[in-house]
């Protein structure tokens, strides 16, 4: 690029030291690198001599040119590794590079030649798939809108949305494929269904519960509400698939087999998934060195979203990027002073603390209990068959949903307001008030669950019969399985009522009610963690619920995707975004994570239902057997011989432990392949701050060397600038002293010899 | 794909899937958009090569850079001049280095460059102080300015000059984690 001064010559852009133009560091080959954009030139070396004329002007003109041919001739040859793509250069010179290796490759052997090409032309297939395959994402369009308008803050939550739709929609195809379609296509190939005949005991009576006789209109509306009447014995739950085996005419389905692997299936799949995508986040927070913080250079340098193209969204970006900024300079200053607290202080905190966190523990004990009382009473009220009313048989029945729901929206402000007074820095009250209601959302189906279990194996005198209460709950499983599906209902219901009666008034209120209240109370805040909560909560009940209600993946699908627009409106036209804003980056790690958690906790309850409690004798796939998981060893046990004998050797201690002492060593090993990485890193970072202070050191003691003996005495001479330059004569009042200092300290001639390696040179 | 187009002969566009980040697709569309900020000036044939040029104050109407506050300095960088003209080649060169799948090291490079306000290879105070006010709107008292960029300095800043090289701001833009995902336009 060459910039005119005002007398039209061409003024060299060079590296400066305060305000002394120096050449020499044009010359390092780490600042060719960075060469700006210039007039393209050709691969004629002549012609790369005349473009580098800025440094004609000075002495080291032609042996520069030489050094710098050659250096790029070097330079070449290593590119030739970089995709022509990745070079800093313009345009033409990509395209004569290009060229160039074309060329090349024309000298090369047939053999490397047609490699080379079919390793282009497939890449360049891979890309046009790719290219077609995007255009296929679910809601491509509408997350570019979003994120112009709103930023990559709020366009992670849309896109984990989107993400929890495929999930599901994976999860529906697998139990729909391996449960349901042998059943639907049994009787069209000729295969025979073998059901599950009731043997006579008592266990095994199931009676039916669909409505006879006039059925009054309401009552569809609760039956398919809560999943009772009507929808009981359907595909929807459980209690339907009373199939032992499905016999086609080739081979024998063991369904029962089918339904327990998918349930197992289904969660590695979800595990393995997320951990794929957190992969990428995770390695990214990593690399984030945690005692060199970058928070500052991380706002000031990638803060800014390029893809805004709102004005609105600009002037919230702006003034969220200003919130962080002040928010970091008072954690500083909070440091400072947490830093300086005094003993007592201290111990003043630790109590406070103390006493807090023991209140937080007695109101999540208090909700826990509300849950599981309210679930005991809405069991015994249905099962009481009380026919009150039809509004407060619905409140019975939905009892443990709305005591779950008032807990979530109670808890997340007490725990804020408690926050307060706990005196922590920003940032980690933030991520400790999102642990607790993390916490609180999960716990609470985990307690609902446990309520429920308590009263299935719970029998009037002493323990029961068939393993569980058989007088109450007939088939248990589908008992368990409407309770999910209400829940999930439930949950739906409220996101779409809070947003219509809600937000939609609040945004009418605020914006034409002048009054002070509605002032304070403001526009609606799209509290990214909340949102994530709300659909972290219905997904770990999905996770529950799918072997309880193997259809329960399908409507989850359809939830969040009627969700994902329900939000999309209300965003546009209710919502500013948070001024406390969320990071792109750490938000795509923390809604894994907590999804995470939500998996964990919900393989707890799906394998305790599978391995430890009793299966119902009157429904379902698992008649035959005590608990669940018995079809794994019966089936086993039909094994051909040498099979079972390679899974028995697999099961057994002896591969158990090897493979846990291997796992051990291999973690071993990795961590301190990591440690030994980070000491290198470090290593390498101390030296390239000496390599630095060497390099301007030598630079300066060689243009000393260069200048003729006069120029020392006076200040910097005037160089040729341009306007930019006036910000250099801060540096000039320093130069005076610099210049003196080495010229009373060395003589011209002898410097070099005498300079020691590690002097401190301040510019 | 079918259609016939007579914009660039096929070779054209092979050397320009070759060199930037973009399908022939994308950079027909590209080339739409290029034509519409000025379809006086930008032929329609592109296969002589024509030597046309945008100035600056077009190319920072587009929506895409409306509201951002480099765009100035985006369209510097990319330019031959300096000045913010730019050819066809070094509009798709922009928005190919700003697109998604561009790599890390490239985004830096150019980064730097847009950061770089007066020049000079250093990000000295003075560019982080324009940086700043640009970022925030002059919204920061002067103090608070001052103790951002000198922060931002101590973070960065390796060899000790109170200044960031390249090398400074590479090793630190490689792990700020937002910069992949915030240094993207899409067009």
């Amino acid at each position: 690029m060459q910039r005119v001064d005002v007398t039209g010559e061409p003024v060299p852009i060079t590296a400066r030291i305060g305000s002394l133009v120096n050449p020499l560091l044009d010359q390092l080959p780490s600042y060719q690198s960075l060469l700006y954009r210039r007039k393209s030139s050709t691969s004629k070396p002549k012609r790369r001599g005349s473009s580098r004329n800025r440094l004609g002007s000075f002495g080291s003109g032609k042996s520069g040119v030489n050094t710098i041919t050659k250096y790029e001739e070097r330079q070449n040859g290593q590119t030739l590794q970089r995709p022509v793509r990745e070079l800093p250069r313009t345009m033409a010179e990509k395209r004569t590079d290009r060229d160039q290796r074309l060329k090349q490759d024309q000298k090369l052997s047939r053999w490397t030649q047609r490699r080379r090409s079919t390793h282009r032309y497939l890449k360049r297939l891979r890309e046009d798939a790719q290219e077609r395959l995007n255009s296929l994402v679910l809601w491509r369009g509408d997350i570019h809108l979003i994120e112009g308008m709103f930023g990559t803050g709020i366009l992670s939550y849309f896109s984990f949305l989107r993400f929890l739709v495929m999930l599901n929609l994976l999860i529906f195809l697998l139990m729909f494929s391996f449960v349901m379609l042998p059943i639907i296509i049994a009787p069209h190939t000729e295969g025979n269904i073998t059901y599950n005949q009731a043997d006579g005991s008592k266990c095994s009576v199931y009676p039916n519960s669909a409505r006879r006789g006039l059925v009054i209109f309401h009552e569809h509306i609760t039956d398919l509400l809560s999943g009772g009447g009507f929808l009981e014995q359907t595909y929807l739950f459980y209690g339907y698939y009373k199939v032992d085996a499905v016999r086609f005419p080739w081979f024998n389905y063991n369904l029962a087999l089918a339904y327990l692997l998918v349930t197992i299936a289904y969660i590695l799949l979800s595990l393995i998934w997320i951990v794929k995508r957190s992969a990428s986040g995770f390695k990214r927070n990593l690399i984030q060195d945690v005692d060199r913080f970058q928070s500052f250079c991380n706002k000031v340098f990638a803060g800014w979203d390029f893809c805004i193209t709102n004005e609105n969204a600009g002037k919230l970006k702006r003034s969220s990027l200003l919130y962080e900024l002040k928010v970091n300079l008072e954690e500083e200053r909070i440091k400072q002073k947490i830093a300086d607290r005094s003993r007592t202080e201290k111990c003043r905190i630790y109590a406070i603390r103390l006493i807090l966190n023991i209140f937080v523990i007695a109101v999540l004990a208090a909700c826990f209990y509300s849950i599981y009382w309210a679930t005991i009473f809405s069991q015994k009220a249905q099962l009481d068959q009380k026919k009150e009313n039809f509004m407060v048989d619905l409140i019975y029945e939905y009892l443990p949903s709305i005591v779950i729901t008032l807990a979530n929206f109670i808890t997340p402000l007490l725990f804020c307001l408690i926050i307060n007074f706990e005196d922590y820095s920003p940032a980690f009250e933030i991520r400790f008030t999102l642990m607790r209601c993390v916490f609180m959302r999960l716990t609470s189906i985990g307690v609902l669950l446990f309520s429920l279990w308590s009263q299935i194996t719970k029998c009037k005198d002493g323990p029961c019969d068939c393993g569980y209460n058989h007088l109450l709950y007939s088939c248990w499983e589908t008992r368990v399985g409407q309770e999910m599906y209400k829940l999930t209902v439930f949950d739906f219901i409220i996101i779409a009522a809070v947003t219509i009666f809600v937000e939609f008034p609040r945004k009418l209120i605020v914006n034409y009610c002048n009054c002070r209240l509605a002032q304070w109370w403001g526009q609606q805040e799209f509290a990214i963690p909340q949102n994530v909560l709300e659909i972290v909560y219905g997904q770990t009940i999905c996770w529950i619920g799918t072997f309880y209600c193997p259809l329960l993946p399908a409507i989850c699908t359809i939830k969040y995707f009627f969700i994902f627009y329900i939000k999309k409106v209300s965003l546009m036209n209710n919502c500013r975004p948070a001024t406390r804003p969320f990071r792109a980056s750490s938000s795509n790690f923390f809604f894994l994570v907590v999804l995470l958690i939500g998996l964990a906790l919900a393989c707890l309850p799906v394998l305790v239902g599978i391995a430890q409690i009793n299966c119902s004798q009157a429904c379902g796939p698992f008649v035959n057997y005590t608990v669940s998981w018995e079809v794994v060893p019966r089936t086993v046990s039909e094994l051909p011989i040498g099979i079972r004998s390679l899974l028995f050797a697999l099961a057994s201690e002896a591969c158990a432990v090897s493979l846990f002492v291997i796992t051990c060593l291999v973690m071993f090993y990795v961590i301190a392949l990591a440690g030994a990485h980070k000491r290198v890193i470090n290593q390498l970072r101390e030296q390239l701050v000496l390599e630095g202070r060497d390099k301007r050191f030598l630079i300066e003691k060689l243009c000393q060397a260069q200048k003729p003996p006069t120029v020392w005495s006076s200040p910097s001479q005037p160089q040729p600038r341009t306007s930019r330059d006036s910000r250099g004569s801060r540096g000039s009042s320093r130069s005076p002293s610099y210049h003196t200092s080495f010229s009373s300290n060395y003589n011209d001639a002898m410097f070099l010899a005498h300079a020691p390696p590690h002097s401190s040179t301040h510019v | 794909m079918g259609n016939k187009q007579t914009i660039f002969t096929d070779e054209q566009l092979d050397a320009y899937q070759d060199c930037t980040y973009f399908t022939r697709k994308e950079i027909l569309r590209l080339h739409g958009r290029y034509h519409e900020l000025a379809p006086h000036l930008v032929p329609m044939d592109y296969t002589k090569e024509p030597d046309c040029k945008l100035p600056l104050a077009l190319i920072v109407n587009m929506p895409e850079l409306n509201e951002n506050p480099f765009r100035n300095r985006i369209v510097e960088s990319f330019s031959e001049d300096g000045l913010g003209n730019l050819s066809f080649n070094d509009f798709v060169d922009m928005f190919s280095v700003l697109s998604e799948t561009a790599s890390r090291e490239l985004k830096a490079i150019y980064a730097f460059k847009i950061y770089d306000f007066n020049v000079d290879n250093f990000l000295c105070k003075e560019d982080l102080e324009k940086t700043l006010n640009r970022l925030t709107k002059e919204e920061l008292t002067s103090e608070e300015v001052q103790l951002v960029c000198e922060k931002t300095i101590e973070e960065a800043d390796l060899d000790g000059d109170h200044k960031l090289s390249y090398a400074d701001f590479e090793n630190m833009i490689t792990r700020a984690p937002d910069f992949l995902s915030t240094f993207h336009i899409r067009i």
